[in-house]
C-alpha cells in the first residue's frame, strides 16, 4: 500500500489529551442520505465520543464541480476547514466527513493548501478577505478511521449487545476513499469495513468487488451504464450469498438500492438485496432501535431474522 | 617509482604550457593559438605551444623535448578532463625526467568548448583556466607513490553460482580462497531452478558438479551456514570476521548418511521446509535438499524438541556411529586475512503480496514463479507434477509478466530474467500438462544469445501471448463457463479491448529485488548502493565489476538483475580482477592524501569523526590525530573540518589551492 503524504492523518497518539471530532455532514446526510447520519449519530453517541457538527458548513464543492472548477471547487471544501479549525480555537480539529464524496474533495483541498503552493496562496488570500484562516491544523477523516483506528475495534466489539451473529455482510467501499489517496486503507483491497462487521459478529463475505464503481453519477445521466455496474455489484454479492450490502457513501448506497426494481425489469431479475450504511449494521449491533437507525427509510427492508 | 631519481632543474619554477586542440573539440571553439600566446606572458612560463592532439606520442615527445630543451620543472597541459588524461600526461613528465606531479592540467573541453557557445567567452574562460593551472603548479611539490604488500588470499561472500564461479577461477589459479555462506548450503537460487533457458539444460546437472568441486578444491575453504560480521583494513590488506553458525553437527563428522533424519522422533516431516518455499515439510534434523553441499545435516533449533526444551530421547544422536550430533555446540567466531573480496549476495524475489490486485495469498492456485520453479523440479515438493491445490491438473494457465516490476508503485527496473523465465515455465508447465497457457506481457525482452530463437519456439508451441498489463486477478464469474475459475482481467493492447481470462492457475512471474540487509552489507564493505538498493559498480561501462573501495569486487545480482550466463561471466571478471590485485603482490598508493601537521594539531578529534574512510584515529601519547595514508581517499573532508588548519592534504595544500583562485580572479 502506497503511504500517501497525508498519512499524517492526526491519529491519536498515545498520551495525548483525546481529540474532539468536528462532523461535517454535507448535503446528503441531510436529504438522501438521512439515515446515515441518523445512524452515524447515535452509533458515535453509544461510543462516547462527541460530535459537534460545524457551524455554518456550506457545500462540500463537489465532485463534479471539481470537473468544472477546481479552483471554486477547492474554495468552497476550504471555507468548511477553515471553519472547523476556527471553531475548534486553533486546536486541530479533527473532521469526521461520512460522505465519500465530500471526504474525498475536502481532502484535495487539505492537500492543495499543503502541497500546491500558488494554488493555496490564492485559497488562502481569499480566505482572509473574508476573515476566515487555515493553517492545515484541522484533518479530514472518515469515520471508519476514526472507528477503527481511534476508538478500536476492542472498544466496539465490547459496546457490542446483539452480536449480527449468521448474518453475511459484503462490505462494499467504493471507488472514492481509497482513491486516489489511502489514507488509512489499501487502495486495492480495503480491509476496515470488514474488520469492523466482523468485531460486531458478522459473517464476511470474501468479494473482489469493494472498490468497483456503483455507476456514481451515469445513473443520472446515462441510466443504462450505471445501472448496469449497479447490476454486477448486486449480482455478486447475491451469489456469495449476502444477507445484506453494506455501505459508507450516500451515493452508493441510493445506486445500488434505490433502483433495484427498475434493474429487475432490465436484467428480468429477481433482486432484493438490502443496502444498509455500516452505522446502521453497527447500531443494530449496538441493541440501538431500528427506528432510531433510520432502517424505515430503507426501500429493501433488512431481513433481520438471521441477526437479532 | 621511490627508487626512481628524478632531475633536479632548478628550484625556480620553470613552467611548460600546452594547449591541445582536441582536433576540432576545442580548436573549433576558442583561440587556441592565442591562449598559447597568452601563456607565454605568466608568472614563470619558459615555453608555451598548441598542438593537434597533445595525449598523441608526437604531443607527449614534444613535452619530454621541451623538458631537455628548456630545463622545464613544472608542465600545465590545457586539454579535456584529468579523468580521461591525467595518468597519460603525468607519465609524459615522468619520461621525461620530472616527479610527474610536478603537474598541473587544465580542463578547457568539458569545461569550456563543450559548454560555452561563444568565441570570445570561450577563450577567456580558458585563459583564466590556464593562468590559475601556471600559478598553482608554481606551490606543487614532489610526491612519491607509495607501497603496500598484498594478501594473497581472497574471500568471496555468498555461494550462489556467481560465488562458486568466482571461487573455482580464483582456486584454480593457485590462490586461496574463502567462500562465505549464509545458508547451509550452497547453490543459490539456481539450486531451486528445474531447466534454464533458453537451452533447457537441467539446472542441477550443470550446478552440482561445479558445487561438488568447490567442497573438494584443495585451495578453497568453503564456511556455509555463516555470516561475515566484520571488515576492517584496506585494499590488499582486510580482515575480516566471519560468525559460524552452529548447525548442532560436527561437520568433519557427518557423512549425509541421514540415519538421524530417519530417526527423529518426529515419524513424519512437519515443518515448512525452506527449500521448497514451505510447500513440503520437513523434520527439525533435515538435509535441505539431496546434493546439498556441504552434505551434512543441520539441526533447526525453533523446532528441534533437545534445543527448545531440553527433552528429547536424541534418537538422532543415538543412531549416529560417527558421533556427528552436538548439542552443546555454540556459535564460532573466525578472522581472517585477504588482499581482495568479492561479494556474490544475491537477489530476493520480489514479495507478490505487494501486489494485492493479483491475489497471492488470497487465492488458491495463485502461485510465485519460484514455487513453480519448485513444482516443475523432479526433487521439488510435486516430484516434478504440476498440479492445483486440489491435486488436479490445470487445464488452463495464465502467466502474468512484470510483477513488481516496470511500475512505480513498486520498482520501476525491468527485472531482466523474468520474460525469459516465463517463456521456459510456460514451457514445461504446458509439456507437464497440456494446459492452454496465456502469457501476460507488457513487452517481450530477450536479448540474449539464443533468446529470441526460445520465444519463436515458444510461439510455434501454441502458447497464448497476449499484451497488456493485468489490471487485476479474482474469482469473480459473471458466466456459468467462468465458475469455479480464477479471473484474469487485462487490456489486450493489440486488439484494444478489455478481456476476461478465466484459467486454472495464475504464476506471477516476480521480478527482483536487492537482498533485504544489501544497505547493511554496504555499510560494511564501505561500498554504495542504487536507489533500488542494487550495489553501485565504480563505472557502468569501464568498471563493471570494482567498487568505489579498492579490493572490493561485485559479482552476479547483486549488483543488479542477471541471468545465469550474465552472472558467470561477471564473476569470472570479478575473479580476474581480484587475481590482478592479489597477485601483483603490493599495491600503490596515489599521494594525494591527507596529513596532520602534529605542531598545530589540538587533538580535538573533529577530524576523526568526519572521515568517511575511518582513516583518521589518534595518537593518544601525543594527542594529536594520525592519518593512516593506505585508507586515506583524498577527499579533503578532514582538512576542511580542522578547526585550527592542522590538517593538509597532498596536491590540495592551501597555498596551491590560493594561487589556483588567485589565478583565476587575476587574469588579463
Amino acid at each position: 500500500m502506497e503511504t500517501e503524504t497525508m498519512a499524517s492523518n492526526g491519529k491519536v497518539m498515545a498520551g495525548e489529551k483525546p481529540m474532539k471530532y468536528f462532523y461535517y455532514p454535507g448535503c446528503s446526510l441531510k436529504s438522501t442520505g438521512r439515515a446515515y447520519e441518523e445512524s452515524l449519530l447515535e452509533v458515535f453517541k453509544a461510543l462516547d465520543v462527541d460530535l459537534q457538527e460545524i457551524d455554518d458548513w456550506n457545500c462540500c464543492g463537489a465532485t463534479a464541480y471539481m470537473a468544472v472548477d477546481d479552483m471554486k471547487a477547492s474554495a468552497l471544501a476550504a471555507r468548511n476547514l477553515a471553519l472547523a479549525e476556527m471553531q475548534s480555537n486553533g486546536d486541530g480539529a479533527q473532521i469526521i466527513a461520512p460522505c465519500s464524496a465530500c471526504y474525498l474533495v475536502l481532502l484535495k483541498a487539505q492537500k492543495a493548501i499543503k502541497e500546491k503552493k500558488e494554488k493555496a496562496n490564492v485559497l488562502l488570500e481569499a480566505m482572509k478577505n473574508n476573515g476566515l484562516y487555515y493553517t492545515g491544523k484541522a484533518k479530514v477523516r472518515h469515520p471508519l478511521d476514526v472507528l477503527v483506528n481511534d476508538i478500536g475495534l476492542e472498544k466496539i466489539a465490547a459496546r457490542t449487545q446483539k452480536p449480527l451473529k449468521g448474518m453475511r455482510i459484503a462490505s462494499y467501499y467504493g471507488c472514492q476513499f481509497v482513491r486516489p489517496y489511502s489514507t488509512f486503507d489499501e487502495p486495492y483491497n480495503p480491509q476496515t469495513m470488514d474488520m469492523l462487521m466482523a468485531a460486531l459478529g458478522a459473517d464476511i463475505v470474501d468479494w473482489p468487488l469493494k472498490t468497483r464503481c456503483c455507476g456514481g453519477t451515469l445513473t443520472g445521466t446515462i441510466e443504462a451504464i450505471g445501472q448496469r455496474l449497479s447490476y454486477i455489484l448486486l449480482k455478486e454479492a447475491e451469489k456469495r450469498g449476502a444477507d445484506v450490502v453494506a455501505t459508507a457513501c450516500p451515493l452508493c448506497q441510493f445506486n445500488l438500492e434505490c433502483y433495484q426494481d427498475s434493474m429487475n425489469r432490465t436484467f428480468e431479475d429477481n433482486l432484493n438485496l438490502p443496502v444498509a450504511y455500516f452505522t446502521q449494521l453497527m447500531g443494530l449491533a449496538f441493541g440501538i432501535s431500528e427506528k432510531t437507525l433510520g432502517f424505515e427509510r430503507l426501500f429493501v427492508p433488512l431481513k433481520t431474522k438471521a441477526a437479532v | 617509482m621511490s627508487t626512481h631519481q628524478y632531475k633536479n632543474n632548478g628550484d625556480a619554477p620553470r613552467i611548460g604550457v600546452y594547449i591541445c586542440h582536441c582536433g576540432m573539440n576545442i580548436a573549433s571553439k576558442l583561440n587556441v593559438a592565442e591562449l598559447a600566446e597568452y601563456g607565454k606572458i605568466l608568472p614563470n612560463v619558459a615555453v608555451s605551444r598548441d598542438y593537434k592532439f597533445m595525449c598523441s606520442d608526437p604531443g607527449q615527445e614534444m613535452i619530454q623535448k621541451d623538458i631537455q630543451e628548456f630545463n622545464l620543472n613544472r608542465i600545465v597541459v590545457a586539454s579535456c578532463s584529468p579523468l580521461l588524461h591525467e595518468k597519460t600526461f603525468r607519465q609524459a613528465a615522468a619520461d621525461g625526467g620530472l616527479n610527474p606531479f610536478y603537474f598541473q592540467m587544465a580542463n578547457i573541453r568539458e569545461h569550456v568548448s563543450w559548454v560555452t557557445k561563444d568565441f570570445k567567452e570561450a577563450t577567456d574562460k580558458a585563459k583564466a583556466l590556464v593562468s590559475a593551472a601556471v600559478r598553482r603548479v608554481a606551490q606543487h611539490q614532489a610526491l612519491e607513490k607509495k607501497r603496500v604488500p598484498v594478501h594473497s588470499d581472497v574471500v568471496i561472500v555468498g555461494g550462489g553460482i556467481a560465488g562458486i564461479h568466482a571461487a573455482l577461477t580464483i582456486a584454480n589459479s593457485g590462490r586461496k580462497v574463502y567462500l562465505i555462506e549464509r545458508q547451509p548450503t550452497i547453490g543459490g537460487h539456481m539450486a531451486m531452478f528445474d531447466k534454464t533457458f533458453p537451452t533447457l539444460d537441467c539446472a542441477a546437472c550443470i550446478l552440482t558438479p561445479k558445487m561438488s568441486a568447490v567442497k573438494n578444491h584443495p585451495n578453497i575453504t568453503l564456511w556455509s551456514y555463516s555470516d561475515v560480521t566484520k571488515v576492517e583494513g584496506f585494499t590488499g590488506n582486510f580482515k575480516v570476521k566471519i560468525k559460524r553458525k552452529p548447525r548442532y553437527v560436527i561437520e568433519e563428522h557427518c557423512v549425509g548418511c541421514l540415519l538421524c533424519v530417519d530417526a527423529c522422533v518426529f515419524k513424519e516431516p512437519k515443518f515448512d521446509d525452506e527449500f521448497n518455499l514451505g510447500m513440503s515439510k520437513r523434520k527439525p534434523i533435515y538435509l535441505p535438499f539431496p546434493q546439498a553441499t556441504p552434505l551434512t545435516v543441520l539441526i533447526d533449533p525453533e523446532t528441534c524438541l533437545q534445543l527448545k526444551r531440553g527433552k528429547c530421547k536424541q534418537t538422532c544422536a543415538e543412531v549416529c556411529e560417527r558421533r556427528a550430533i552436538n548439542f552443546e555446540q555454540k556459535e564460532e567466531e573466525i578472522e581472517v586475512d585477504c588482499g581482495a573480496v568479492i561479494l556474490s549476495t544475491g537477489f530476493k524475489p520480489f514479495d507478490a503480496k505487494r501486489v494485492p490486485e493479483y491475489g497471492y495469498g488470497h487465492y488458491n492456485n495463485v502461485y510465485s514463479s519460484l514455487e513453480v520453479e519448485r513444482m516443475v523440479n523432479a526433487s521439488g515438493p510435486s516430484q516434478g507434477e504440476v498440479v492445483l491445490k486440489d491435486g488436479s491438473k490445470p487445464k488452463s494457465v495464465g502467466i502474468i509478466h512484470c510483477v513488481g516490476s516496470r511500475h512505480a508503485k513498486t520498482n520501476k527496473y525491468c527485472s531482466r530474467v523474468c520474460c525469459m523465465y516465463s517463456l521456459k515455465l510456460a514451457h514445461l508447465v504446458k509439456e507437464r500438462t497440456g494446459a492452454e497457457i496465456y502469457n501476460f506481457y507488457i513487452d517481450m525482452r530477450t536479448p540474449g544469445k539464443g533468446y529470441e530463437e526460445f520465444f519463436d519456439k515458444l510461439l510455434k508451441e501454441d502458447v497464448n501471448f497476449i499484451r497488456g498489463r493485468v489490471a487485476e486477478v479474482t474469482n469473480w464469474a459473471m458466466t456459468a463457463k467462468e465458475e469455479g475459475k480464477l479471473i484474469i482481467r487485462v487490456e489486450d493492447t493489440l486488439i484494444g479491448s478489455p478481456r476476461r481470462i478465466p484459467v486454472d492457475m495464475v504464476i506471477l512471474s516476480v521480478g527482483l529485488e536487492a537482498q533485504a540487509d544489501a544497505d547493511e552489507v554496504r555499510r560494511m564493505f564501505g561500498i554504495s548502493c542504487s536507489k533500488d538498493g542494487w550495489f553501485t559498480e565504480r563505472h557502468p561501462k569501464l568498471a563493471p565489476v570494482s567498487t568505489m573501495t579498492d579490493g572490493i569486487f561485485l559479482a552476479g545480482a547483486c549488483q543488479g538483475p542477471k541471468d545465469i550466463p550474465d552472472t558467470v561471466a561477471q564473476a569470472g571478471a570479478a575473479a580476474a580482477e581480484a587475481l590482478a590485485l592479489v597477485d601483483k603482490g603490493f599495491v600503490e598508493l596515489e599521494p594525494d592524501t591527507a596529513f596532520i601537521k602534529e605542531e598545530l594539531c589540538c587533538g580535538c578529534r573533529t577530524c576523526i569523526g568526519m572521515c568517511p574512510y575511518s582513516a583518521i584515529s589518534p595518537n593518544l601519547e601525543k594527542g594529536v590525530a594520525v592519518v593512516n595514508e593506505a585508507l586515506c581517499k583524498g577527499c579533503g573532508t578532514c582538512v576542511a573540518a580542522c578547526p585550527s588548519g592542522a590538517a593538509s592534504q597532498n596536491l590540495f595544500t592551501d597555498e596551491q589551492i590560493f594561487e589556483e583562485i588567485e589565478g583565476v580572479l587575476t587574469y588579463a
